[in-house]
């Protein structure tokens, strides 16, 4: 053995000498560098699962709504939207289980939201319910006739439009959608028997319409308002606002 | 960080032990070192995060049925603010998209803005043959082409099967952007880091449901365990035909797809 170091070249002496402290160096410095944790469970750092545990939430979940709004979950339950959580709708909203005051969810009150899911695509699956919202009742907020808790579409009655037909179609495009054609004509029942022998009753005078349309009434803040004494008094409603589509110019 | 590490007594399996006190019982005379191991409490080291979640007890999975899919993209908005992914239309961690599949063959894909602001409906001369949303996400594969490339282990297969980025450790290289063959990666603009969808990961440790899937207003997506068998997604399996997507890469997807068009990539 002691042989083999002698005859050893001087150079391989000295390189090894060199190779060793290179060795050593690399075992130090991983030391200091390789985080601790490294390679405990995995080639990774162990601790870097629990940093992906960390990132704040967002979205509470429907179990934490349900906790307070019982009676709004129940009402949900029972339609359509039963499996449809609350926050696709009222968005993230863990801040507020945190701080219900302090941080309300969105209320989506507009025409623009409830077509996300509902406008009709052909590439949709067939059997999900999808409307054109150019063409189903324009500018009426889908909220004024669904309801979003139990959207069940409301019943319109067909006794009218039988045979009115055209009247229908253009007043259920009108802001005067919602109003039922018995709200204004007079009609009995009579009159789907023999129609003309007991024609419906038409209004006549100004103040029907003031009803809802004049400025001292109390009704919903966008209905339009006129002062009836001073708005051309001269004339009848209908003789420049068609009633079945008021926007009509 | 090694408090982390706890000492958990993991039990005989009934059956084993069943079978050994049988062989105890019958063969007396056989040599007792047999049934003196047996009978003792096998202490294994687990990893524990620190609300209590071990991670080597589960295993995630995903069931998504193409054929329920609406395409109104709730998922990849919710995903967007549950994980503040940046709002740019070139950043996501799933979006879904559209096949358009013509009489004559022809196949166009889209997705805009990854389907956050709806799909407009596309006039084409060709006639349609047939059309579908498909949610893309990470596939979470259990053999990790983008794991395999990471230069520094920053990137990982969890214990649970989620594969995971450890964003303080990652250098930016964009090796594993790369070898994604499903396209689920991209670099974070600001962090200059790779980001990935982790099935919020900081949601399922507490016990709820990824964004995507909390939100998913037709039931399209099924989360659950790969291993247990009352999980949903163990349902969701037994129940539809199942395909995953590009099998000849053996990357062995966790993403299982339900009424899968082989015109699916």
């Amino acid at each position: 053995m002691k042989n083999f170091f002698s005859n050893l070249p001087e150079q391989v002496k000295r390189l090894s000498i060199l190779l060793v402290i290179i060795i050593i160096a690399f075992i130090v410095i991983t030391s200091f560098l390789v985080p601790k944790d490294f390679g405990l469970i995995g080639h990774y750092r162990a601790s870097a699962v629990q940093n992906n545990a960390n990132v704040k939430l967002q979205y509470a979940g429907q179990e934490a709504c349900a906790d307070c709004h019982d009676d709004v979950w129940k009402n949900k339950l029972q339609g359509f939207h039963k499996n449809l959580a609350c926050e696709v709708c009222h968005g993230p909203s863990a801040q507020h289980v945190d701080a219900p005051d302090q941080f309300k969810p969105q209320k989506p009150r507009d025409r623009n939201f409830c077509p996300i899911c509902h406008e009709y695509n052909p590439s949709k699956p067939t059997g999900f319910p999808q409307i054109i919202s150019t063409s189903h009742n324009p500018r009426k907020a889908c909220i004024t006739c669904h309801k979003p808790h139990n959207p069940t579409p409301p019943q319109t009655p067909k006794e009218c439009e039988a045979c009115h037909g055209e009247i229908a179609k253009t007043k259920s495009l009108s802001f005067h959608a919602e109003i039922a054609c018995t709200k204004c004509h007079e009609t009995s029942e009579k009159h789907k028997l023999s129609p003309r022998d007991n024609l419906p009753g038409k209004p006549t005078k100004r103040e029907f319409c003031g009803q809802c349309h004049a400025q001292d009434v109390k009704s919903a803040p966008d209905i339009p308002k006129i002062n009836l004494a001073t708005h051309e008094p001269r004339y009848v409603c209908w003789q420049c606002h068609y009633p079945h589509l008021p926007e009509a110019q | 960080m090694e408090n982390n590490l706890i000492q958990i007594d993991k039990k005989v399996e009934r059956r084993s032990f069943l079978k050994k006190l049988a062989v105890v019982a019958l063969a007396p005379l056989t040599v007792r070192i047999l049934a003196s191991d047996d009978v003792k409490l096998k202490k294994v080291k687990k990893w524990i995060l620190d609300n209590g979640y071990i991670p080597g007890d589960h295993k995630w999975g995903m069931g998504i049925d193409i054929g329920k899919c609406i395409g109104c993209g709730r998922c990849a908005d919710a995903c967007k603010n549950e994980n503040g992914v940046p709002r740019e239309p070139f950043f996501f961690r799933t979006w879904v998209e559209r096949y358009n599949i013509y009489e004559n063959g022809d196949i166009k894909v889209d997705s805009p803005n990854g389907a956050i602001d709806g799909f407009e409906y596309i006039p084409s001369k060709n006639k349609m043959l047939r059309s579908f949303f498909v949610p893309k996400i990470c596939n979470h594969c259990d053999n990790p082409p983008c794991v395999q490339v990471c230069p520094v282990g920053a990137t990982f297969k969890s214990e649970d099967g989620v594969v995971l980025v450890d964003t303080d450790y990652c250098i930016g290289c964009r090796y594993c952007i790369q070898a994604c063959p499903y396209g689920a990666r991209f670099l974070h603009p600001e962090k200059l880091t790779a980001e990935k969808c982790t099935f919020c990961y900081h949601r399922i440790v507490q016990d709820k449901l990824p964004a995507c899937v909390e939100v998913c207003p037709t039931q399209t997506r099924i989360f659950g365990e790969l291993n247990k068998k009352a999980s949903p997604l163990v349902r969701f399996l037994r129940m539809n035909k199942i395909g995953v997507l590009k099998p000849s890469l053996n990357t062995e997807p966790k993403v299982f797809y339900a009424n899968l068009d082989m015109e699916v990539k």
